[in-house]
């Protein structure tokens, strides 16, 4: 346990570090947020100074961090210029839309290619093999914006078996009561079959979308790391005392296996969230990485601010839960 | 213990992978194109005529027109020099500057590699195109700055690598010999130790390069750095992106091609780089 | 008595990048019921190939392209898959170099044991873990629950190689393998773990092939001794003969090449030469004739080199005996 704890006690000095850096960032943004909120010319310099003030640009450097840092402890990320609106507000919102997403992502990716690059290692050189590592190194080169558009052109515009992809769902059918945000889960919960099937289906392309470019990096990873383990003596071994084939590769190989198969799936994660801003743009995906696009062009700063600050924590969580799982399944490892 | 690529090795190399010829033949078409490309191209890539707007591939227009009727042959050829002067621009700034650094705190230690390992594990703490994303907005909307944020974001790797090639180097037999002998640290750094990671680093930049041109197209379509009308896979992407929903696909298309092309390539390159320099690093 | 394992003219080809080997060439030689043999060789000999082969987990690049091997009358080579599944770790076992290597590192001893028990056996859950107790007590292990929740890192080398042969002798096999069971391990340990070995054996009426580089550690715990040559058997005789009466010239030469505290450094007498390159097609029929010192032109007469009895008991692979 006390392994766990340590991993957990040495992330926080990365997420203050990830903070003080957020906050640097959008101190550096070239123009001056005062003006824009003050493009009515009505207002005088005696107004936009105020408005400066409010918004605390005409304190040193240090102060503003600190109320900062103030303003986060409470859960405050600020204002949006251009909608007025509480920023944490905005992103609770949001962010079931982007989480949604990324996890049927994550879960599509995992389940096609870790069982790809498992068949591929226990038969390699054959045509599976071959065949897993070419889709793979072809979904990596390709861009996933243009993936996305592609994926639109063939499934949507030519056969026509996805629907437009002009957000979460139909604008005929209504959204479930809110529980969670994931409109799928709402859905089962509303007991709403329909809006259920459509919701999912209305993810498919974009899960798909950000799916192919990790199934490289995991494919991969899954069968070196197979092949590797399965070269190894306690294989042989295992071998050797007549275990049944079954029991050596599930029990034996695979657990050996998936060490770094768990590490390369922390990046991919990692990855994904880069990503989802991409998918929502092309998608229209009303997810926190859309708000935040719209927000740079606005020279917003608060929601660009918040967007990088949530996107690093859930980086620096998802490394953190990496660890303990690594340490879960490898009693090997200390700290 | 020095991998250099001796004739032998990579002629082995070659003839061993077929992919890695092909990686390189692909890479020196890529090179043509760039250098050439712009003097070659049958249309003017920034003239618009919308009488011809929105044409599918046709001999006049090899990959057809975009909305404003410019060729989008002419267009695509010509965004390979930038997209390529870009990729090429961040990865050698992050690899020169990361490796240099990397193997000072590596070879000095102490505080200032303490510091730093700090830096970087904060750096690395964000998703590289988040990051991205915040430093173009941050320093602002323009190439250069494209370039210089793709290569911060790249540096962790860099200072990574040459610090764990360094630091096991630095008690090791020939680096004692050479301070025995009266060398100086600089001396020893960068005659003895820094050749020696070369290898990896380079495989390391080649793989980069695959990923930078990721970025800096992605960065465009976002609409941040490259600003139209100058021709670039990016903002080809982004302004096709309307239309292909609506059947107009080569707008999108052939500019995504070039993007998977020159990724591909990239990608390969890394491989049969692993193949010559240092064949016990290949997965 | 009929032998326990009869190795008869077993050939086996490796197919590598850089040609095929030819590992094996015509090897034959038995073990009875309950005796301690010592296959001795040097590196490359074919021992632990030989071993593979017995046990039947070669590596895929490995092929048995000629000869059979019977256990107990029976073909092993014409045995079904599940047969020899079953056969593997209940019937005969093997031990290997590196004890802690050999073992899952992420499962405790004490699963692994078990494992091997319930594979071969058809005992409930609690009967399993008594067996395991009972296995680590006999393999003399220290304070046996705790160790059995211990995990592979936390054993020290001969820990770990008594959970080896606790492994192995989970079911009480008829054969057990032992490749260098101690080339791993401290000198004191070795003796130790040897002792362990020789006595469990002996026990149970277990036979065992011990297979070495060290002719010192063959010669003080085996009954018989077989010494291979690259992928040949030159010779085969109860210890105290071989020793005695060394016919072989390789065999010769190993005894005489056994350091012993009279010696200096200058004193030691190696082996001229090296083995042959056995992807070679142009082999000699004798793979020893081109280190031999009394080669004669007999010696490369095609056809395969055969054992020929010289002695009681004693069966040697030389066509120019004196």
């Amino acid at each position: 346990m006390t392994r766990i704890g340590l991993r957990i006690l040495s992330a926080i000095p990365t997420l203050l570090g990830v903070v003080v850096v957020t906050f640097l960032l959008t101190r550096v943004l070239p123009g001056d947020p005062a003006v824009f909120f003050a493009s009515n010319p009505a207002m005088s310099a005696a107004d936009i100074a105020a408005v400066r003030e409010s918004l605390g640009l005409d304190r040193p450097l240090y102060e503003q961090f600190l109320i900062y840092l103030g303003n986060l402890a409470q859960g405050d990320l600020g204002r949006s210029i251009a909608t007025g609106q509480p920023v944490a507000a905005e992103f609770a919102r949001r962010l079931p839309a982007s989480a949604e997403l990324t996890f049927l992502a994550f879960f599509l990716a995992v389940v096609v290619a870790v069982p790809l690059g498992l068949v591929a290692a226990l038969r390699p050189g054959s045509l599976i093999d071959h065949a897993a590592r070419l889709i793979a190194t072809l979904g990596v080169s390709m861009p996933t914006f243009v993936t996305g558009l592609l994926l639109i052109h063939v499934f949507y515009f030519r056969a026509g078996v996805m629907p437009e992809p002009i957000g979460r769902l139909d604008p005929f059918l209504f959204e479930p009561a809110r529980v969670t945000g994931f409109l799928t889960i709402d859905a089962l919960f509303a007991g709403d079959r329909q809006v259920f099937v459509a919701a999912l289906h209305q993810m498919m392309l974009p899960a798909v979308t950000m799916a192919l470019f990790a199934l490289a990096p995991l494919a991969r990873m899954t069968r070196a790391s197979m092949i590797a383990t399965l070269g190894s003596e306690f294989i042989r071994s295992a071998r050797a005392a007549g275990l049944s084939r079954g029991k050596i590769i599930v029990v034996y190989a695979l657990r050996n296996a998936m060490l770094p198969v768990v590490t390369t799936m922390g990046m991919v994660f990692s990855y994904m969230l880069g990503a989802n801003v991409l998918v929502e743009r092309v998608f229209s995906w009303p997810g926190i990485g859309a708000f935040a696009i719209d927000s740079i062009v606005n020279l917003d700063y608060a929601p660009l601010q918040g967007f990088v600050l949530i996107m690093a924590a859930i980086f620096i969580a998802v490394n953190l839960v990496v660890d303990i799982v690594t340490v879960l399944i490898d009693p090997r490892v200390e700290n | 213990m020095t991998a250099r690529a001796q004739p032998g090795r990579i002629r082995r190399a070659l003839r061993g992978n077929p992919l890695n010829l092909i990686a390189l033949g692909l890479l020196g078409l890529i090179c043509v194109i760039a250098v050439l490309g712009p003097s070659l191209v049958p249309h003017d890539p920034l003239a618009t005529d919308t009488a011809v707007a929105l044409q599918p591939p046709s001999a006049q227009h090899w990959f057809g027109t975009d909305q404003l009727g410019r060729d989008l042959f002419s267009r695509v050829v010509v965004a390979t020099r930038l997209d390529l002067l870009i990729a090429l621009g961040a990865v050698a700034l992050s690899m020169v500057a990361g490796s240099v650094l990397g193997a000072i705190i590596g070879y000095w230690g102490g505080v200032l590699d303490a510091v730093v390992s700090r830096l970087v594990d904060v750096l690395m703490a964000f998703p590289l195109f988040v990051l991205a994303m915040a430093l173009v907005a941050a320093l602002g909307n323009s190439v250069i700055n494209v370039v210089y944020a793709t290569a911060i974001v790249n540096l962790p790797f860099y200072i990574r690598l040459a610090r764990s090639e360094i630091r096991p180097r630095r008690a090791l037999g020939y680096a004692e010999a050479a301070r025995a002998g009266g060398s100086g640290n600089w001396r020893i750094l960068s005659r003895h130790l820094i050749p020696n990671i070369a290898a990896p680093l380079v495989i390391q930049g080649s793989v980069n390069l695959g990923w930078a041109v990721l970025n800096a197209a992605g960065l465009s379509f976002l609409g941040l750095g490259v600003r139209p009308p100058t021709p670039e896979w990016g903002i080809m992407v982004a302004e096709g992106a309307r239309f292909i929903a609506s059947g107009q696909w080569w707008i999108v298309t052939f500019p995504g091609l070039a993007l998977m092309l020159a990724v591909f390539t990239f990608n390969l390159l890394g491989d049969a780089l692993r193949d010559i320099l240092d064949p016990r690093l290949r997965t | 008595m009929t032998p326990l394992l009869s190795i008869r003219g077993l050939s086996v080809d490796f197919e590598t990048r850089h040609g095929t080997v030819h590992v094996l060439d015509h090897l034959s030689f038995d073990i009875a019921p309950g005796e301690i043999v010592g296959i001795i060789g040097e590196s490359g000999s074919g021992k632990s190939v030989t071993a593979c082969s017995v046990m039947g987990i070669l590596d895929r690049a490995g092929r048995i392209t000629r000869g059979d091997i019977l256990f107990q009358g029976e073909s092993l080579l014409a045995m079904g898959r599940r047969a020899r599944d079953g056969w593997r770790g209940r019937d005969a076992s093997i031990i290997f170099q590196n004890p802690r290597a050999a073992l899952n590192p992420i499962r405790t001893v004490g699963d692994q044991i078990a494992d091997v028990i319930a594979r071969h056996t058809s005992l409930s859950r609690s009967r399993i873990r008594r067996r395991v107790q009972q296995s680590l007590r006999d393999v003399r292990v220290p304070d046996p629950e705790r160790r059995a929740g211990a995990y592979p890192f936390q054993l020290s080398g001969g820990l770990c190689q008594r959970i080896g042969i606790a492994m192995a002798l989970a079911c009480t096999p008829r054969l057990l393998i032992a490749d260098e069971p101690t080339s791993g391990l401290d000198v004191t340990t070795q003796a130790v773990i040897m002792d362990l070995i020789r006595d469990l054996a002996r026990e149970n009426g277990t036979a065992v092939a011990l297979i070495t580089h060290d002719l010192a550690l063959a010669a003080g715990n085996c009954d018989r001794l077989v010494i291979m040559h690259a992928g040949h058997v030159v010779e085969i005789a109860p210890t105290a003969e071989i020793i005695a009466r060394p016919r072989h010239p390789y065999t010769a030469g190993l005894l005489r090449s056994v350091p012993s505290l009279a010696e200096s450094l200058d004193q030691l007498q190696a082996i001229e030469g090296s083995l042959p390159d056995l992807r070679r097609s142009d082999l000699p029929p004798c793979r020893f004739a081109e280190r031999c010192t009394r080669r004669l032109p007999q010696c490369d007469a095609p056809g395969p080199l055969v054992l020929t009895a010289c002695g009681p008991g004693h069966l040697v692979a030389c066509r120019n005996l004196p």
